[in-house]
């Protein structure tokens, strides 16, 4: 994108210098100093300066949109750790389209205009000083007032215009979550009423728009005002002292062409700055975002050193080295957890408390508890999408934070709580992540009991479903997310966070049934809150207060 | 559109709108008189006239070059002030649009991006297309008018150079971008959705190993509308050296024109420098008439999301509900979604005052639109739902909203405080009766250990499915409705809490109208009928005693939850 870039700055310099000589050959004709016939290479200048804009915009369009296919890259890569969403995808959504398209004020508007505030008014103080001295001091004083007066007023602006673009994200994301809401809304007789609330907030972000407005436009009042009150001061003299004899036209007229020619540049950055500011401000979201601070210290993230070393697990590698190699046909691994204590950020009890527990290979273990003991909070940490703050996790006796994760993954077939269906076919969603035939794919969702409905879709496996299966039921979406972990049969270790939760008793039988056939020669870790898928179970462990209790 | 206008101005938009292009149109003046009264001064005092001939364009420059940037200021100001309340309202009655109606086409990321971009489009239209427009078109023709009184030949010339800058171009452009821009929405779309999903399911791609796929499936839809964000900034591009090239042969053409017809040196110079700067309101209008192009398609699509069909047809005079208790009279009702087969296929049931009816039932056996049909957010295709004997479709289907209504599937946890997620329902509600609804719903182990006002995460994402599932059971407590529905309030809830749930919720309702969809038989003894439905048919009815007693889906049922229960 640098040479794109390059060329695109180097457009708008030449354009920019091409104009001194339009004002020279023109001036030279209206005075009557060069012939009818220097309208022919004016003619010319016209040609060049439409075919250098033209350039100047071709590459202005290729920095911007690889600049931002660049910055999208790095934000969606950065969101692949189920935990740091601690933004809200309305906001991330909304950044990852419109927020980086501020951005292009930046790079196509911005950019080439502080190059060319760069070349060009120095080229017309030059030019004027060798054509009429009085004027290029007049031009000379007053062209830093621009950048002056710019300056003190886009220091004041930079802080309002940040807080802008997080009032516009924020606007994004409400009228989402409103929308999504509207059955919510509607059943309790306050869909009407939330009418005024967005009326409201939209009143609100019009407020604080037009207060940043106010004086982002009063800094280009200024500058406006400076330039062509600097034009009448150049003007004025002039038209003076060609009444004494003193100057003549061409210099007057060329003086008249050029001295605004000197504002313009500078003028142009400034009507610029405002809406490059939010570019700047949408990068420097989209670059706290994409670099873990403060707020994200205990989200886990891939690179190394960020990872606590620790001793002992490093000898247990350096001893057992063969056991991180992964291959598909490895028997269930044995889970040991030690003191595992989990707390999010932000919140101030555990969410697990304390908890040691042993799941031998190919055991079924149902986890209970009430809501809130941190029964799924278990289940990540065994995924590996929450560190724990103080413990471990051991994996045939490798501590699970010197895994691959991919590799340690690969090995586990999971169903969370509310699982997320994708903007895809069904077979799609049920195959995720594998190459599954479409047999496959079938006798998954026959064993996960979603055989029946699915074929009952308008185009079978190949029904494109809604954004997160918003064509099918609650129960229908639970049974799809089941196949997928059926759809693995791979997989040593299942984890099945409430896999019978919104069925009815005999889809859950039948559940219980295939997660039998399922769990031989696996291990089964499985929340459960039903009689049946809990009697399922070798053991049942009992989460309670944060911290296991006991186990039977 | 049906019923709902998504007007641009709302009623006192006119007077601003016009202030602004009058602001702008002047600003423009001032400008193109600036530089005429200037050239003229100059080239007139190189004939050394008497110093008072030059004295009114003096004045003239000074006050010209005060009141441009003025009149400047004042069109952005009110320019803008005018676009934000368009787009404010544009936003509003769209929401407006979106209360009575049925289940969109759309996708909600889809929604999402329409909302910011589409409305945004309503600002561009204003600030950036009609606002220049009509000040451009009042300078343009204030210069026009001034060349023809000096040179009328020179005054057609500028006339066409004008026209062909700030009409034909505009044209071009914004037919060239048309065709695009009914792709760029789609593939903004598309990439909001791929983000959506890969935020969302971001646990699911990480435990299936599927990110790679999802960060190439995001990042190709990002390349298609790079693709598509290229292609316009040709256009763009083209518009820009068009633009110049016709400014600068205009004035090439007056001054040649000038020339031949043997106009003296005032004059041309008057003549020229006025074209030359008559083009500065009209040649950004070269990238104005590109985005009109994206506008209009961007207006085409808020009109289509207000025009989505209304879930239910509202009688065209409804009658107030009587303010007594309700009884409910279902005759063979069926409902349909769609083309499918019915969801429900003549059920009939009644629900006297203070009793309460469970429906039981497979998953898809119509238990849901059973509750549907009776708040009114199905439409009946057959069939008659009666209140205290009159038909329930004469009522508005809000009015009958604040009497039946309930826990429905699927609740929804707003980004708000756990205190104004429960305020919904209950707006008025003291902190006591806050306090009731919570703990009849055994939420209230998680209010003491969370608190009233923490925000609670997008989708609840702070929020388990069982938390989720009695925070709307308490919604529904709080609400109080004369009838109370409630789709399975026991659901994700551990075995022990939903007994005691279940237990708490049938001693609170006793006596209440309630209709309970449920899969859990435990308590149902207690209740008045028991409905069971398969296929959208009442295939079992009758009290729990008689239903145990008769082999059938309810014995069964009944039998296995007796086996699996410790």
């Amino acid at each position: 994108m640098r040479p794109h870039l390059a060329a695109c700055l180097a457009a708008a310099v030449a354009a920019g210098l091409l104009v001194l000589v339009q004002a020279e050959l023109l001036a030279g004709v209206l005075s009557g100093r060069f012939t009818t016939a220097v309208l022919l290479p004016l003619a010319l200048v016209v040609a060049a300066r439409g075919l250098l804009g033209w350039a100047r915009g071709i590459f202005a369009g290729r920095t911007a949109t690889a600049v931002k296919s660049a910055l999208r890259r790095r934000l969606l890569s950065r969101f692949q750790e189920p935990d740091a969403g601690s933004a809200r995808s309305g906001e991330l959504v909304t950044l990852a389209g419109r927020g980086l398209d501020a951005l292009d004020a930046y790079l196509t508007g911005y950019l080439p205009a502080v190059a060319v505030a760069g070349v060009i008014p120095i080229a017309v103080v030059v030019r004027l000083f060798a054509a009429d001295l009085g004027t290029a001091v007049i031009v000379l004083l007053t062209l830093p007032l621009i950048p002056i007066f710019g300056a003190l007023v886009g220091w004041t602006t930079r802080a309002v215009t940040r807080q802008q673009l997080e009032a516009l994200t924020r606007l994004g994301g409400h009228f989402l979550d409103v929308v999504r809401g509207l059955p919510t809304l509607r059943a309790f007789g306050r869909a009407r009423h939330q009418a005024s609330v967005i009326q409201q907030v939209a009143a609100a972000h019009r407020t604080a728009t037009m207060r940043t407005l106010r004086v982002a436009f009063l800094s280009s009042l200024v500058l406006e005002l400076v330039a062509s009150l600097s034009l009448a001061l150049v003007a004025v003299p002039v038209g003076l002292r060609l009444l004494s004899g003193s100057l003549d036209l061409h210099t007057a007229l060329l003086v008249l062409l050029l001295a605004p020619e000197a504002y313009i540049p500078l003028r142009a950055m400034g009507t610029t700055f405002h809406a490059a500011m939010e570019g700047v401000a949408a990068a420097d979201q989209a670059f706290s975002l994409i670099t873990p601070g403060r707020d994200h210290a205990q989200i886990r993230v891939q690179a190394p050193d960020l990872r606590t070393p620790d001793r002992d697990h490093a000898q247990i590698r350096s001893q057992a080295p063969d056991l991180r190699i992964f291959g598909r046909d490895h028997a269930p691994p044995a889970i040991r957890l030690e003191g595992v204590t989990v707390r999010y950020p932000g919140r101030e009890d555990n969410a697990l408390d304390d908890v040691t527990l042993e799941i031998a290979p190919g055991e079924r273990v149902a986890i209970v508890g009430p809501s809130g003991a941190g029964k799924s909070t278990l289940l990540h940490v065994l995924l590996g999408f929450v560190t724990p703050s103080r413990g471990r996790v051991l994996i045939d006796g490798v501590d699970l934070t010197g895994l691959d994760l991919d590799e340690w993954r690969r090995r586990l077939a999971f169903v969370p709580q509310r699982p997320h269906l994708f903007a895809a076919t069904v077979a799609a969603n049920i195959s995720l992540g594998a190459d599954a035939s479409p047999d496959e794919v079938r006798t998954a969702a026959a064993a996960a009991q979603a055989a029946e409905f699915v074929e009952a879709l308008p185009y079978g496996y190949e029904t494109e479903l809604g954004e997160r299966g918003a064509n099918l039921s609650a129960g229908q979406r639970q049974r799809v997310a089941l196949a997928r972990a059926f759809c693995r049969p791979s997989a040593e270790v299942l984890l099945l966070d409430e896999p019978t939760a919104r069925l009815d008793g005999r889809s859950e039988a039948a559940i219980v049934a295939a997660t039998r056939t399922l769990s031989e020669g696996r291990t089964a870790i499985v929340v459960a809150h039903r009689p049946a898928m809990i009697e399922l179970a070798d053991r049942v462990i009992r989460l309670s207060d944060h911290a296991e209790r006991g186990a039977a | 559109m049906t019923g709902v206008s998504l007007r641009l101005l709302a009623p006192g938009m006119p007077r601003r709108l016009v202030l602004a292009t009058l602001a702008g149109a002047a600003a423009d003046l001032a400008g193109i008189a600036l530089i005429a009264a200037a050239s003229w001064m100059i080239t007139r005092a190189a004939e050394q006239p008497p110093l008072a001939a030059l004295s009114v364009a003096i004045v003239a420059v000074r006050a010209f070059a005060t009141t441009r940037g003025l009149f400047r200021y004042g069109e952005r100001l009110s320019g803008h002030d005018v676009a934000l309340r368009a787009q404010a309202g544009t936003r509003e009655r769209l929401y407006q649009a979106l209360i009575p109606a049925g289940p969109l086409p759309l996708r909600g990321a889809d929604l999402l991006s329409r909302m910011v971009d589409d409305t945004d489009a309503v600002q561009d239209l204003l600030v950036r297309c009609l606002l220049p427009a009509l000040a451009a078109l009042l300078a343009g023709t204030a210069a026009v008018v001034l060349a023809a009184f000096v040179l009328p030949v020179a005054a057609l010339l500028l006339a066409a150079g004008l026209l062909a800058a700030g009409v034909a171009l505009p044209a071009v452009t914004a037919a060239a971008a048309r065709r695009r821009s009914a792709r760029i929405a789609p593939a903004r779309a598309e990439l909001a959705a791929r983000v959506a999903d890969l935020v969302h399911g971001a646990a699911d791609l990480a435990a299936y190993g599927a990110r790679d796929r999802a960060l190439a499936a995001g990042m190709e839809a990002d390349a298609r509308l790079v693709r598509l964000e290229r292609s316009r900034s040709r256009v763009d591009a083209a518009a820009l050296g068009l633009g110049v090239l016709v400014q600068g042969l205009t004035v090439v053409a007056v001054v040649l024109a000038a020339r031949s017809a043997d106009l003296d040196g005032v004059a041309t110079a008057v003549l020229a420098l006025t074209s030359l700067v008559s083009f500065e309101p009209v040649l950004p209008l070269g990238a104005a008439g590109e985005r009109f192009a994206g506008v209009l398609a961007a207006l085409r699509r808020l009109r289509e999301i207000g025009g989505t069909p209304a879930a239910v047809t509202e009688p065209g005079a409804p009658l107030t509900l009587p303010d007594r208790p309700l009884a409910v009279e279902i005759e063979d009702l069926v409902v349909r979604h769609g083309d499918r087969e019915p969801a429900l296929n003549g059920v009939s049931l009644s629900v006297a005052p203070g009793d309460r009816v469970a429906i039981v039932g497979p998953s898809g056996a119509g238990k849901s639109t059973l509750l549907a049909a009776l708040m009114r957010t199905v439409d009946i295709e057959s069939g008659n739902i009666f209140i205290n004997g009159v038909d329930i479709r004469r009522y508005a289907s809000d009015d009958v909203r604040t009497r039946i209504t309930g826990l429905t599937q699927d609740p929804y946890v707003f980004q708000a405080s756990l205190r104004d997620n429960l305020r919904l329902a209950g707006p008025d509600a003291s902190d006591e009766d806050l306090a009731r609804a919570v703990r009849q719903a055994c939420l209230d182990g998680w209010t003491d250990r969370t608190g009233w006002d923490t925000t609670l995460g997008e989708d609840g994402r702070t929020v388990s499915g069982g938390q989720l599932q009695r925070l709307a059971l308490a919604r529904a407590l709080l609400y109080d409705p004369q009838v109370l529905v409630l789709d399975e309030p026991a659901e994700a809830v551990d075995e022990e809490t939903a007994d005691a749930l279940l237990a708490d919720l049938l001693d609170a309702t006793r006596g209440r109208t309630t209709l309970l969809v449920t899969h859990r038989l435990r308590g149902l003894e207690q209740v008045d009928e028991i409905i069971v439905l398969e296929d959208g048919r009442v295939v079992q009815r009758g009290p729990h005693h008689a239903l145990v007693s008769v082999p059938g889906y309810y014995r069964d049922l009944w039998e296995s939850e007796a086996l699996t229960r410790r």
